[in-house]
């Protein structure tokens, strides 16, 4: 009896924090829908707003697919090979390179951005090209990626698969590529979400970064909210969110393949 | 596993020489310089206590260490000294088997194979063969997790065998299973090794499975090879204290040798048992086994403490005076209660003497 009466009250109190995250989210979709969020349903609903923002802002959307893609293959390339180096090397040295890694995570992005204009802010293709938004979203999610690689070659035996592999012949890279990446997977699974979802979202930093040519869909979020009407922008937010949930399904289902092919 | 034959005598192993083959991990010296002759064929076991420096030195061999100074390791003469362990064609047993958990059991078994380049018809046929040979066909498509223990060490043993590797490392290879698989498999291993006639060194810390292995024996103790014989040598003429205890049981009775025979120490009984050699103080040791139960008075009368029954044998614990109990193996088939007096003979052969420790 006791027992019910508590799962009925976490029940409750999870259903009313769900919806408190949630009712912003529905609120900002119906506003992109309605014909005037100030008259309410009775004005109507229309798919114009998104079909304006589509006009307008359809080109930020490409370009933050491409910047979260881009950005995913360089953390993959430089953070997995990256990550089983330091926990190989292991001892002090890779403790203070994993710590300077994940210093752009504390570092305010406009920080960040900042010194990244400082230094390279005369290249000038390089400044004016998507790849400095690029290549300041790796620095922010490469250790997203290289925390989950590393937490998951902590719990295999990775030393001696290395080894067993290296008696029947194989050479360094041979290894790698086919006894460490697949047992790793789980975490490089983990770590490409983290990235994917980071680079999409960002703002901060990119905000920096951008100039009205490579301009990424938070920052188009923040123009339209400042200069555009309210239905517009909301209707932008439905924008973002019809991109980035199925992106998440998608790598969750392959995930979720690959991981049921490796078990079976 | 398929009918071995032990009688087959193919050699397909290199021999092993090293020479001054020295490890020191942190300032501490893990191997004392240790020459080593492996001949083709043959199977060595390294046996002692953990930390002696057993699997360093198989380590050493394998190529996944580097000794302290110039390595001086031969296979068949070839100095493979600077060679990687990738290219050095070593079969490597791993204690935890090192097994690849991203792939079945026949993808362990003929990845040394692919790495080769074998062309894939010859490598399935190949890898077909060795789980045959170890008794996994039927596994071939199971993953790692979803085999036993015992199949798992097979195919480690199967996976290393594939490569026709010039010598053959095994890192307590059964020391993860328990105590009746163990049993089985040193069996196993034993017969396949010597179907393979691979050169084989393989680490143990377990008395028994050295002495079902092994061609011959190598204990150690601190980092040093101490006595290095056939095991029947190793059992019945161990150098010293140590090796004698490490590969069972030892007694000990202190006692004076006068003309040529023993009198015990320990008190009211007076042993007489011939020992030969000058007038000496000394202790003299024999295994449980030396001892024969005497009809008509034998030279050492002892009181039954205990007694274990085996089966085939019985242990007595047999008091000769408070400071000098023995342990002692007669047939099973007479009982012995204890508070018993009893009286035995010792083998005078199997008597062994041992120069105070240096």
């Amino acid at each position: 009896m006791h027992r019910r009466w508590t799962s009925l009250a976490g029940i409750v109190v999870t259903a009313l924090l769900t919806l408190f995250l949630v009712i912003p989210v529905l609120l900002s979709v119906y506003a992109g829908l309605t014909v005037s969020y100030a008259r309410g349903m009775s004005a109507g609903f229309t798919l114009d707003w998104v079909r304006q923002v589509w006009e307008l802002y359809s080109e930020t959307v490409w370009r933050s697919l491409a910047v979260a893609l881009l950005t995913l293959m360089l953390t993959l390339l430089i953070g997995v090979p990256g990550a089983y180096a330091l926990v190989r090397r292991g001892g002090r040295f890779a403790r203070v390179v994993e710590e300077i890694v994940t210093l752009p995570v504390a570092v305010p992005g406009l920080a960040l951005a900042l010194a990244l204009i400082l230094s390279y802010g005369n290249l000038g293709i390089f400044r004016q090209s998507t790849l400095f938004v690029v290549v300041g979203h790796v620095l922010f999610t490469l250790p997203f990626m290289m925390r989950a690689v590393i937490a998951v070659l902590e719990t295999i035996d990775w030393r001696t698969l290395d080894e067993g592999a290296a008696s029947l012949g194989a050479p360094a890279w041979r290894r790698f590529i086919d006894v460490i990446l697949p047992n790793v997977r789980p975490g490089v699974v983990a770590g490409a979400l983290t990235v994917l979802t980071l680079s999409i979202g960002e703002f901060n930093l990119t905000w920096m970064l951008h100039t009205p040519m490579t301009k990424t869909l938070p920052v188009g979020l923040a123009d339209a909210y400042a200069s555009m009407r309210l239905e517009i922008a909301s209707a932008y937010t439905l924008v973002f969110l019809i991109m980035i949930i199925p992106l998440l399904i998608g790598i969750q289902l392959v995930a979720g393949l690959t991981e049921k092919r490796m078990t079976s | 596993m398929n009918s071995p034959n032990p009688t087959a005598a193919v050699r397909n192993g290199s021999s092993i020489t090293t020479r001054g083959l020295t490890k020191t991990f942190n300032g501490h010296r893990v191997l004392q310089p240790t020459d080593l002759e492996i001949a083709a064929g043959e199977i060595l076991v390294l046996l002692g206590p953990s930390g002696c420096g057993k699997t360093t030195l198989l380590r050493l061999i394998a190529g996944l260490e580097q000794s302290d100074g110039p390595d001086m390791i031969r296979f068949d003469g070839e100095d493979v000294s600077a060679v990687p362990i990738e290219k050095r064609d070593v079969g490597m047993v791993f204690q935890s088997y090192a097994l690849f958990p991203n792939m079945t059991v026949a993808e362990n078994v003929g990845y040394g194979l692919k790495i080769r380049k074998m062309p894939r018809a010859q490598r399935e046929e190949e890898t077909k063969r060795l789980l045959a040979l170890v008794g996994l066909e039927e596994y071939a498509g199971r993953r790692i997790s979803a085999v036993s223990g015992g199949q798992r060490q097979r195919t480690a043993l199967a996976r290393a065998l594939a490569i026709k590797p010039r010598v053959l490392l095994l890192d307590e290879p059964l020391a993860a299973l328990d105590a009746v698989l163990r049993e089985r498999l040193r069996v196993e291993i034993g017969l396949l090794l010597r179907e393979f006639g691979i050169t084989a060194v393989y680490v143990t810390h377990d008395q028994a499975e050295a002495m079902a292995i092994g061609d011959r024996i190598a204990v150690m103790q601190r980092g040093r090879i101490v006595q290095i014989d056939a095991p029947r040598e190793i059992y019945h003429r161990p150098i010293n204290d140590f090796v004698a205890d490490f590969v069972g049981t030892m007694n000990r009775v202190r006692g004076s040798v006068r003309a040529g025979a023993l009198i015990l120490d320990a008190g009211e009984t007076t042993a007489r048992i011939a020992v030969g050699g000058p007038d000496r103080e000394t202790t003299l040791c024999f295994r449980p086994e030396a001892a024969r139960l005497a009809v008509d008075g034998g030279a050492v009368r002892a009181r039954i403490r205990a007694t274990t029954f085996f089966g085939a044998t019985q242990r007595l614990v047999a008091e000769v005076s408070p400071e000098c109990q023995l342990q002692l193996d007669l047939p099973s088939n007479q009982s012995f209660v204890p508070g018993q007096i009893i009286s035995f003979d010792i083998d005078p052969a199997a008597i062994l003497e041992f120069k105070p420790e240096s």
